[in-house]
């Protein structure tokens, strides 16, 4: 598994374990969706990614942007240097801070 | 997944580019002045730099770049070509093909190869440092304020923004196409100063239907540099094809805003507010845009027109463009790449149609059918043709690595003082694709071992009365169907009292033993022979001759040296032509069909009745007044059955050496595809293959060179 997640009283805590990029995204889509639908707030951990590219960061909007839709919190717990770097670039930080 | 596809085209692409750099270099040790080399070679490091960007490996391009500056500085005439500096540049050439090599394996340099990149960059720093006091960006923005000028003088009505406005739409498929967004604009931020970036999140469908591997997002970029153009479109040279790319000088006109934003997928409105938050717009700008609009319902071309917007060097670079295009099309139209892979299948395929035809050609025979066995040679007659044609595909000049050498002969004089010219003769003859691969680690050898060991030094030329310069020649020509590449020196020779010596130190000879030359030389083939009495840089290091000897043998080809001291030495390497479909002579012996290559019959006689009766005490007959040694196939393989009435001599020549086989039959004239054999026939000496009959029985293909060795050895060692 790619993620590790921890349900507690309808939050979910994600930890993405592995690197972020085009090789692995069909796979993190399906399990970055899949347990959205039963909980309340999602809390992702992005501190073991270490390396990201425009794919990972691609979803890394998609799951936020689906999130806010569904009326659900959703907050990045912690960024590695390589996601804090990406999102920066792309100058999104203000979008992934709410 | 493309990933690999790209990394690919990037290493042949490289290493293309890398023999580019090294001909211009080459040329420019020559001619100086010579502005193509100069031109071209500035190209080469500047497309590596590029690539290798895109495709993310960094290690070459930051080290490709500081190259790319001092070429820029050569190509504006600010440093000059020196020895010194071809030197340099030879070496970073070398150093950026190991780096190429070591990012396709996926390693990072070690801490020799970054010391060795660091010493090549302070070297390049002080051509860099040395030159005009004007920095490479100073040069950069003297030339883009000159161009600014030159439009800004031309055109109307402008906007206040004084940077760049760059729209990014990638293709879609830019990330499956192994290519990242991010590397374009960590690129494009090392030609300025990203002053800001808003990403286009809209064109991103549902999370349900959104595909991870698709690329959605757009991006709005203003930028602050003083590059041109030009080198700021080249960013996104490699994804320009199926990508919207729109970048807008500094100061452009409203006009061509408007066009822009019509271009754009996005609604209108949001873009304008896009570009005046990013700072490329005023507010007053936009309404004016935006007034202009609803007044205006005249066509966006007309209003570029009017408003004058495309700017001169956009034109110029339209056109290079387009004549480059042109250019590569014309070529394209010449050649075209095809792996070789396809191309052994193909030779493959004619080859089994060769023996599909051979068995069609027997079944008419028998059957007596006069229409169809008319048919049946039409068809072998064109089955011929495309083997011809199939073989010929894979036929390449030798020149290809003949001409690598320039450089090893030139870095030898270089290491070592001496003066060599290396003349190449035949580079146009052609030999198949796979044989010019393989034989060329063994000419390598050869040549190094004739410019290092082979010529000597000036002063011991000049005192032995020869001229100074030395000569080492690369002959290669067509000899029946063999090539015949020769690597001579005019250097010192070989010593035979040196290589005796050593031969009976190491045991292979005895003292007492009466040598001829070609057997004395022929020792130096032997494992871990070697009489260099010192190991230099160069050569004398481990591969020796006996393993270039092994690579040939391995081609089916054979390897002799002639040599007379203080004269030269010429080692003569002779390679088939192809190493798939052999034109041979069926013989027979027994129940068992053999096949000798067709070109090295001689003639066929008839083994008298007398001989046959001498055989015990001599094995050679009297073929008009020479001896021709021969052998008993029927021995050599162990053949069990009686022996025939009759039996035949097949002469046979290889290497100016001619031998006779004692056979049962002859079969005549056939066309064999080679088909090697099981590993555990390998080792058997004297064959080199099997092949499969039209009948579907097995032929053996003999290996002659080693049948006539074997006879030789018999006879050196009685």
């Amino acid at each position: 598994m790619s993620i590790s997640i921890e349900k507690k009283d309808g939050l979910c805590k994600m930890r993405v374990e592995t690197d972020m990029t085009i090789f692995n995204a069909a796979e993190l889509k399906k399990n970055l969706l899949s347990d959205l639908g039963d909980c309340s707030a999602l809390e992702v951990d992005l501190s073991q990614v270490s390396e990201i590219d425009t794919s990972g960061f691609q979803l890394l909007f998609m799951i936020k942007r689906e999130a806010v839709l569904r009326n659900k919190d959703f907050k990045i717990a912690s960024h590695s240097p390589a996601t804090a770097a990406v999102i920066d670039l792309y100058n999104m930080s203000d979008y992934f801070k709410g | 997944m493309e990933v690999d596809l790209v990394r690919q085209t990037f290493r042949v692409e490289s290493s293309e580019l890398l023999e580019e750099m090294e001909k211009s270099l080459l040329r420019m040790e020559n001619s100086p002045d010579d502005t193509d080399a100069i031109n071209a070679l500035f190209r080469a490091a500047h497309t590596i730099k590029g690539s290798s960007g895109i495709v993310g490996i960094e290690t070459v391009e930051r080290f490709t770049h500081v190259v790319e500056s001092v070429l820029d500085k050569v190509r504006g005439e600010e440093i000059r070509v020196t020895g010194d500096l071809i030197e340099v540049l030879l070496k970073c050439r070398d150093h950026i093909g190991n780096l190429v090599d070591l990012a396709m394996g996926d390693k990072s340099p070690g801490p020799a190869m970054q010391a060795e990149g660091q010493a090549l960059h302070d070297e390049l720093s002080k051509y860099l440092k040395g030159g005009d006091k004007k920095s490479p960006a100073g040069e950069a923005t003297a030339r883009a304020t000159e161009d600014k000028s030159e439009f800004m003088t031309e055109c109307g009505r402008k906007v206040k923004s004084g940077n760049w406005h760059i729209s990014l739409r990638f293709a879609p498929t830019v990330l499956q196409d192994g290519m990242d967004p991010i590397s374009f604009i960590n690129y494009l931020s090392r030609l300025g100063e990203i002053v800001s970036l808003i990403t286009l999140t809209d064109s991103m469908p549902p999370a349900a239907e959104m595909d991870p591997e698709i690329c959605y997002f757009g991006f709005e970029i203003e930028f602050r540099s003083d590059f041109d153009k030009k080198t700021i479109d080249d960013v996104f040279e490699f994804v320009r094809e199926d990508s919207k790319i729109h970048i807008l000088p500094p100061k452009s006109s409203i006009a061509s805003y408007i066009e822009l934003i019509h271009n754009l997928p996005e609604d209108p409105l949001k873009l304008g507010e896009i570009l005046v938050k990013g700072g490329a717009l005023t507010k007053s700008e936009l309404e004016e845009f935006l007034q202009q609009q609803e007044e205006d319902a005249r066509p966006i071309g007309e209003i570029l027109v009017n408003e004058c917007i495309v700017h001169p060097e956009v034109v110029d670079a339209a056109v290079a463009k387009q004549t480059q295009a042109r250019e590569v099309k014309a070529q394209e139209a010449k050649t075209i790449r095809v792996d070789t892979g396809k191309l052994d299948q193909l030779v493959t395929l004619v080859g089994e149609l060769v023996i599909a035809n051979a068995t069609i050609d027997q079944q008419a025979l028998r059957l007596k059918d006069g229409d169809l066995i008319e048919s049946a040679s039409a068809m072998a007659r064109l089955v011929e043709e495309i083997r011809e044609k199939a073989m010929q595909v894979r036929m390449v000049p030798i020149n290809e690595i003949f001409s690598r050498f320039q450089r090893v002969v030139r870095d030898i004089c270089h290491n070592t003082g001496k003066d060599i010219e290396l003349v190449i003769n035949g580079g146009e003859t052609e030999v198949d694709k796979t044989v010019v691969e393989k034989i060329s680690d063994p000419l390598m050898h050869l040549v190094r071992n004739a410019a290092d060991h082979g010529i000597e030094l000036p002063d011991a030329r000049v005192s032995k009365g020869k001229s100074a310069k030395g000569v080492v020649t690369l002959n290669a020509f067509n000899d029946a169907g063999s090539i015949v590449i020769e690597v001579s020196d005019d250097g010192s020779g070989l010593s035979r009292d040196r290589i005796l010596k050593k031969a009976i130190e190491r045991g292979l000879v005895t003292q007492n033993q009466a040598l001829s030359d070609s057997e004395l030389f022929r020792l130096i083939f032997e494992p871990g022979f070697s009489t260099a009495e010192q190991v230099t840089k160069l050569s004398g290091r481990g591969v020796g001759m006996d393993v270039v000897k092994r690579n040939i043998e391995a081609l089916r080809g054979t390897v002799d040296v002639e040599s007379s001291e203080s004269v030269g030495t010429t080692v003569r390497i002779r390679l088939p032509l192809t190493l798939a479909i052999i034109d041979g002579f069926m013989v027979g012996v027994g129940e068992s069909s053999y096949i000798i290559p067709q070109d090295m019959v001689v003639e066929c006689i008839e083994l008298s009745e007398a001989d046959r009766q001498a055989e015990g005490s001599r094995n050679y007959v009297n073929l008009r007044g020479e001896v021709l040694p021969y052998i008993r196939l029927r021995d050599v393989f162990d053949e069990r059955s009686d022996l025939p009435t009759y039996e035949n001599i097949v002469v046979v020549r290889y290497a100016g050496r001619q031998m006779g086989m004692v056979v049962d039959e002859l079969h005549g004239e056939v066309q064999a595809v080679i088909k090697s054999l099981g590993r555990f026939y390998r080792a058997i000496e004297g064959l080199s293959g099997a092949t499969i009959l039209g009948d579907g029985t097995v032929a053996l293909i003999l290996d002659v060179p080693k049948l006539i060795q074997s006879v030789e050895k018999t006879s050196v060692y009685r």
